[in-house]
């Protein structure tokens, strides 16, 4: 066994078609997962993974591609969130768990008729699991396209997402439609999830739209450096998870390797558990330098020299 | 009123699901004056403040601004709205909050200019924000989010700048530090201000004139004009007492009459 590249993994066409939409789609991803965080949209994201699941299924039932199926049920499931009042903090919840019971029942019937109708016994495995190394090149341009497309319509409504996400209030004074702009928002995460869900599976696109976003917002602080590390945190968590899965075929030679998706889960998993441990924390907070960081480290340490005093 | 007004409201009119909210209001503010809107809550402060910025059409009745009725309101208005709740975990710092105040309305990613960076300086500075600018807006106290709020609503230079009770769930202190702020403000900035207010008293000392609203009727003028029996009298429709006590006023109803609506504190029973 080798140490960390097992051979073929460089000249293996799969891999370099996995890597590329794995790593535009992670970026995607981690962009829109930090605005979908800091506007505490993590479960109206997670609603559209399962609405992306109905369309995925829907599409493989009817012969599309599952790409189109997932970004169209994506995009439909935004609008309709929208419709039942999703940007009342309010009916926020219930918005969502309404489409969202709607749209796992529909994907329940999708993917029943899909095995038993199907010669293919991994039609369930693939649409909620993902299957990365299958993906067909031609795939490539439009799943780039998609992304650019994606990332423009963020970097157009920067400046009003942003202070839309931060407060209404304030937005609403400046004259921003905030209902217009969360829309937007809404259609572009329905795109990102549609995105990653042809790498990871819909179900765990959104381990990849919220987690490296997550564990970026506690270690920064400020916007754009959040977006940044997420970006990089993503790019190579999928890239590392790429290699584990390719690398886990050889660990047992009758086996077919373990899911991609698996290994992209667990180290984003953990990764949020490491910035969570209290010595990665303070450190940031000091490097930090603001009054915010000091303090913190102030409280933290103060009592324990008080005992020892 | 020997300075050009900033803002004319007249003889606006405004009912919402029947009932009367604002009854034919009349008012105007000049240049640089510092103005509070007082009554208590429920009054029609906000709906007020609601139909300048534009937000809200009345029923009747106009609102000019810096002489034009139809002029774009977003560059000759700031507007720092009531209740703001901010999110601690949101990385976004002070500065950047009161930076997006130039352009945050603005499409694209947004590059700023040396000017553009200079002015937020500037303006953290006339606030008095300095020492908070790089912290995360929402781990602010009441009264440094308030300087930060009046800085985000300032740093594109308004005619006026509308506050919809900012004093409110600040501490004494604090509000007297961000009464005397925006005195200092309107008179350095030279920008008009309006502030909501229940509680009249911490405001007395700054303001040069008063807007006194009681169920959706107003009476305007300096404070001594407005805060008098006979006046205010006839705005509540009954007789009240105005007293004037350690250079504070209270506002009393007679026996009777005690109502919700009077501000500065709960009915008082004289007996």
């Amino acid at each position: 066994m080798h140490l960390l590249f097992e051979p073929g993994f460089f000249t293996s066409g799969p891999v370099h078609t996995a890597v590329l939409i794995g790593s535009v789609t992670a970026l995607v991803s981690a962009i829109v997962g930090v605005f979908t965080v800091i506007r505490s949209q993590s479960f109206a994201g997670h609603a559209l993974t399962d609405v992306a699941t109905t369309g995925g299924s829907g599409a493989f039932y009817f012969g599309i591609t599952p790409l189109v199926g997932f970004i169209g049920g994506g995009v439909v499931g935004a609008g309709a969130m929208d419709l039942v009042g999703v940007q009342r903090v309010r009916s926020r919840d219930l918005a969502t768990g309404i489409v969202l019971g709607a749209a796992t029942g529909l994907a329940a019937l999708f993917l029943y008729l899909d095995t038993t109708t199907s010669a293919t016994t991994g039609a369930t495995q693939q649409i909620l699991f993902g299957s990365i190394f299958t993906l067909d090149p031609s795939t490539v341009p439009l799943v780039a396209a998609l992304s650019a497309l994606t990332l423009f319509v963020i970097a157009l409504v920067y400046r009003p997402l942003l202070l839309s996400s931060v407060s209404t209030e304030l937005a609403g004074a400046r004259g921003i439609n905030a209902r217009a702009v969360g829309l937007i928002f809404m259609v572009a995460m329905a795109v990102a999830v549609g995105l990653s869900s042809i790498a990871i599976g819909s179900i765990l696109s959104t381990a990849l739209l919220i987690g490296p976003a997550a564990t970026s917002l506690r270690l920064t602080s400020s916007l754009r450096s959040s977006m940044v590390l997420a970006s990089v945190l993503a790019v190579a968590t999928t890239c590392v998870g790429i290699l584990l899965a390719y690398d886990s075929s050889y660990w047992d030679p009758s086996s077919q390797g373990l899911p991609v998706s698996f290994f992209i889960v667990a180290i984003t998993f953990l990764g949020y558990l490491f910035s969570g441990l209290p010595v990665v924390r303070r450190r940031v907070g000091r490097r930090r330098g603001d009054l915010e960081g000091a303090r913190a480290v102030d409280v933290g340490s103060r009592p324990m020299s008080e005992g020892t005093a | 009123m020997s300075r050009a007004p900033v803002l004319e409201v007249d003889g606006v009119s405004l009912s919402y699901s029947g009932r009367l909210v604002l009854d034919d209001v009349s008012f105007e503010i000049g240049e640089g004056e510092f103005t509070g809107l007082i009554g208590s809550n429920g009054v029609g402060k906000t709906t007020l403040m609601r139909v300048i910025l534009g937000s809200q059409r009345p029923n009747s009745g106009t609102v000019r601004l810096g002489g034009s009725s139809s002029a774009p309101r977003g560059s000759l208005l700031g507007y720092v709205p009531q209740k703001v709740v901010l999110d601690p975990d949101v990385p976004m710092r002070a500065r950047d909050l009161v930076a997006l105040g130039l352009d945050g309305q603005r499409f694209g990613w947004g590059r700023r200019t040396r000017q553009q960076h200079a002015a937020v300086e500037q303006v953290l500075h006339d606030v008095g924000a300095e020492g908070f600018a790089n912290s995360r807006v929402g781990t602010l106290s009441g009264g440094e989010l308030q300087r930060v709020l009046i800085a985000h609503a300032l740093v594109s230079r308004p005619k006026l700048l509308l506050m919809d009770e900012p004093l409110a769930n600040l501490d004494p202190k604090s509000v007297q530090e961000i009464v005397s702020l925006l005195h200092r403000v309107s008179r350095d900035h030279e920008v008009a201000i309006l502030l909501s207010a229940h509680e009249m008293n911490a405001l007395l000392p700054a303001i040069d004139r008063i807007v006194y609203l009681t169920a959706g009727r107003a009476a305007s003028g300096t404070t001594e004009e407005v805060v008098r029996s006979e006046v205010l009298s006839k705005l509540y429709g009954h007789h009240v007492d105005v007293l004037k006590l350690h250079g504070r006023v209270l506002v009393v109803a007679e026996p009777g009459h005690e109502r919700n609506d009077i501000p500065d504190h709960p009915p008082l029973t004289i007996s």
